[in-house]
């Protein structure tokens, strides 16, 4: 009994004590260097395009396996777009920004028009798009790069939160959040059990509960001082936390979202069973147009241009997050929440390596063979539990 | 006394929890046909998965005798090699490649590098012959029916050289025509001599071509009956099956309530999807009260599921063209949503393919078609959706651990139930039930009638398709017989037999 226990605890969170594993490998390979309060930002900061579009991309797979492949142009063309707005017509940030989404969602509700209610293959649609979206970006950029962007448009991406109690080299602003963040949590963890406790339902032990609430504030907390100990929460993390709390929401919670797990799960049962399956790929597609212009816009932001070559090979990070965060090569399974660790197992992979020194030809080695061994894991214990 | 072919001594194969068979004996004479019958999940695959290789040698104990020689195989070449081949239940043929180029898949004719195509297509049509298929061998496998592909399965087993043929469940997607039609071939190569094992839940076909018929029970052999000593009836099958005598194989409904018309369809045609000159459906009307079952009877083919289908949304054909009427207002269902909104459901044929998520768990399944019920402005009440679920396990009486279990681990019977729970909980007025009970046990079986019969007293109406003639006239208040696409007779309850239903389709197919 409490055998099976420990290997359903292992099963179910692989790819946590993976990430737990690999980041306290290259925290002793690099003396420690790994968690310096500098590194745990620039992990932020530099992933969090992953991050963004692994969420939308997610919603693709979970059609049933399939991938978009256009990200990584998109996200530039819809660069180049704010590029020339900002900087070229001197446009307001804010309208320049409703542009860029805009646009992004143009590109969505096209491809996703061919694959949902043409049925041509997203592989197909998606290939294309990579080839015309990187050429229409060069053409808007005549070739050059377009630099720099205004101050007004970094500081929503680049700065800090300030803080609010004027500390000497330490945010307590940040802390504060990640106490905050970490009551918030225990609170609503605890009450979801009262009310279940309440009314009969099961529950998982309080012991597992109070620890699972204790690692996740520990967590919380700690990654906040770090922060803390740096220059404060970067702005980029906010816009990361709503995005992902959004579609964490959307995809656990709600009708939609079980909607992209069914149709994933069984397309003709899901039509059979009256959802409109068209919709759910026209939405998947429609909505990773949206997400890459916000991947835009961050990654405009740091680079402080926009430049044709901008979003090269982005599609294949947000790709790989997903299956390494336990997304089904065949659609119909996978997490928000692990996707999100995914992105960051991939992230902390970069860095340590970075942090080595290690050449970069060796580290996308490295990269690969870590997506092929997440995906055979997902693809044996599938074989396994059948 | 005549020779045995095969024996399985003291099988006993364990899964991780599980014994799925133990201590297992089965002895097998040269040149007869013998039967293996069991509820779902009673272990006769896996007694066969043993004996064809799937599970190698070593991984299970007890031995198997082959001609007189202890054989440990360890791959299904292994035992092919010997003459064993097994025709699974679902059919392994490639549909975009010939019927020859099947036959020969793995097994190709002529040298390493080039295959002898004239070779090949020559042997095929021979044994093709043999089995009395009509066909060329150069024919697509997409091109012709499920009876014929059947044919072909066990064309391309005697290309293997068989020796012993193991059929699992041969004529679960045949009708009647087709299933006798197998039958009897396989009479005529026990005149020839060869052997064969047939598993079957069709009780009939059993006591029709075995003759000798070993019953498992939860991973053990109950008991071999034979042909030529004892009485063999289906009662006396049954009662070896499920260890009681099951004496109503169908259940009687209390009262009979029969109301007002519930639904009605007028001059009904529906259109090949592809081939859009075709009529899949012509011409149909019929209609179904509340309180009735109605039975829609007819051969593989008939048109009845494309039928359902286009009345349910339209999810099947092209050019529908009739009218609809519900509860005498004429209405068009252009999506599925639209068929669930006005209180129709349809039970796929097919629960694995169309009609159950396998990696989801019992939840999810049971609120799919229905999520606004267990939802609030679009977000899922997980705490009700639990709930809802647990009631329709209890209602079902689905039996598994828990309803977090998913479908994909549950036996046939206990599918089924979770399908017909799914559509039970969108809560329809009219259902559309097609081949309900197909490939599930006598229990189950028993189960679901009494759930139907539930559903009609309470006033609802069930529209029931079956190629089970027992069933169809067991089950039904009304019967309608179907024929390439037409209604080929309407029966009462009363008055209906086998030989009547079978009448009215060959009449019609004569043109009269």
């Amino acid at each position: 009994m409490n055998k099976e226990k420990v290997a359903s605890f292992f099963k179910k969170n692989t790819m946590v004590l993976v990430l737990v594993i690999v980041a306290l490998f290259f925290t002793w390979q690099t003396q420690g260097r790994l968690l310096y309060p500098q590194n745990i930002n620039n992990l932020i900061s530099q992933n969090a395009y992953v991050f963004i579009l692994a969420t939308g991309m997610l919603l693709c797979i979970l059609t049933g396996g399939n991938i978009d492949l256009s990200v990584g142009s998109v996200v530039c063309i819809v660069g180049a777009v704010g590029g020339t707005l900002m900087v070229k017509q001197n446009m307001n940030i804010g309208l320049s920004i409703l542009l860029m989404l805009g646009a992004g969602l143009l590109i969505g509700i096209w491809q996703g028009f061919w694959i949902a209610y043409r049925r041509i293959p997203p592989f197909i649609v998606t290939l294309a798009g990579m080839l015309m979206f990187r050429g229409m970006s060069n053409i808007i950029l005549q070739g050059y790069t377009v630099a720099p962007m205004p101050q007004g448009y970094l500081n929503l991406f680049n700065s800090y939160i300030i803080d609010f109690f004027g500390g000497e080299g330490f945010n307590f602003t940040s802390l504060a959040a990640g106490i905050i963040i970490a009551v918030i949590f225990t609170c609503m963890r605890f009450r979801q059990r009262m009310v279940r406790i309440k009314k009969g339902y099961a529950v998982d032990s309080l012991i597992s509960d109070i620890l699972r609430c204790a690692v996740i504030s520990a967590v919380v907390i700690a990654l906040m001082w770090k922060l803390a100990m740096y220059k404060g929460i970067p702005n980029i993390l906010l816009w990361i936390g709503v995005i992902v709390l959004v579609y964490g929401y959307i995809t656990s919670k709600t009708t939609v979202g079980r909607h992209f797990y069914a149709v994933g799960g069984n397309e003709k049962a899901a039509k059979l069973s009256g959802i409109n399956t068209d919709r759910v790929y026209f939405l998947a597609y429609a909505n990773m147009g949206l997400l890459a212009a916000v991947a835009a816009m961050v990654t405009i932001a740091r680079l402080n241009s926009a430049n044709p070559t901008a979003g090269d090979s982005y599609e294949m990070d947000a790709i790989g997050s997903c299956f390494i965060g336990g997304a089904s090569a065949y659609g119909g399974s996978g997490t928000i929440p692990g996707v999100i660790i995914g992105a960051t197992l991939m992230g902390v992979i970069n860095l340590g390596m970075s942090i080595m020194g290690i050449d970069a030809n060796w580290q996308k080695v490295v990269k690969g063979l870590v997506l092929l061994a997440a995906v055979i894991f997902d693809v044996e214990t599938k074989k396994n539990s059948r | 006394m005549a020779k045995i072919l095969l024996e399985m001594r003291n099988i006993t194969k364990t899964f991780p929890g599980v014994k799925a068979l133990d201590d297992v004996n089965l002895q097998v004479e040269e040149g007869t046909v013998h039967a293996l019958v069991g509820e779902n999940g009673a272990g006769k695959s896996t007694l066969m998965n043993v004996l064809s290789g799937v599970y190698p040698y070593g991984s299970y104990e007890g031995e198997i005798i082959y001609e007189g020689d202890v054989c440990n195989f360890s791959k299904i070449k292994d035992s092919e090699g010997k003459g064993i081949v097994i025709i699974h239940q679902e059919l392994a043929l490639v549909p975009e490649m010939t019927i020859g180029e099947n036959m020969y898949l793995g097994n190709e004719q002529g040298r390493t590098f080039g295959i002898d195509w004239n070779k090949t297509y020559g042997e095929a049509d021979k044994y093709l012959a043999q089995v009395g298929l009509k066909e060329s061998s150069r024919t697509l496998i997409k091109d012709i029916g499920t009876g014929k592909q059947q044919l072909v399965e066990i064309a391309k087993a005697l290309a293997k050289h068989a020796r012993l043929l193991i059929l699992d469940e041969p004529t679960s997607s045949l009708n009647e025509e087709d299933s006798q039609a197998l039958l009897d071939l396989m009479l005529e190569f026990k005149k020839q001599g060869m052997t064969s094992i047939i598993i079957s839940h069709k009780l009939n076909e059993i006591a029709y071509v075995a003759d000798k018929i070993t019953v498992i029970r939860d991973g053990a052999t109950i008991e071999t009956l034979d042909k030529s000593m004892d009485d063999i009836t289906e009662t006396r099958i049954i009662k070896g099956m499920v260890g009681r005598e099951l004496s109503d194989r169908f259940p009687k409904r209390e009262k009979k309530n029969i109301g007002g018309v519930a639904m009605e369809i007028k001059d009904w045609t529906v259109h090949h999807p592809l081939y859009s000159e075709r009529k899949v459906v012509d011409d149909v009307s019929l209609h179904v009260s509340k309180g009735e079952v109605l039975g829609i009877s007819g051969l593989m083919g008939a048109g009845r599921t494309e039928l359902a289908m286009s009345i349910f949304g339209k999810s099947y054909g092209k050019k529908i063209s009739g009218q609809l009427f519900i509860e005498g207002k004429e209405l068009k269902l252009h999506s599925e949503k639209e068929a669930i909104k006005h209180k129709v459901a349809y039970v796929t044929e097919d629960r694995k393919g169309n009609g159950l998520i396998l990696s989801n768990p019992i939840r999810v399944n049971t609120t799919l078609a229905n999520l606004d019920g267990v939802s609030k402005h679009g977000v899922i009440d997980a705490d009700k959706e639990i709930l809802v679920a647990n009631e329709y396990k209890d209602k079902m009486n689905t039996k598994c651990p828990t309803v977090e279990q998913n479908v994909g681990n549950l036996s046939g019977g206990n599918q089924q139930k979770v399908l017909l729970a799914k559509w039970m909980f969108a809560e329809p007025d009219i259902l559309i039930l097609d081949e309900p009970t197909r490939g599930i046990d006598v229990g189950a079986k028993y189960e679901i009638y009494c759930i139907i019969n539930d559903l009609v007293e309470s006033g609802k109406s069930v529209i029931m398709i079956s190629s089970e003639l027992p069933e169809i006239l067991g089950m039904s208040d009304r019967i309608y017989v179907m024929n390439e696409g037409k209604i080929a007779g309407e029966l009462n309850a009363a008055e209906a037999t086998q030989e009547k239903i079978m009448s009215c389709v060959l009449k019609s197919s004569k043109g009269e």
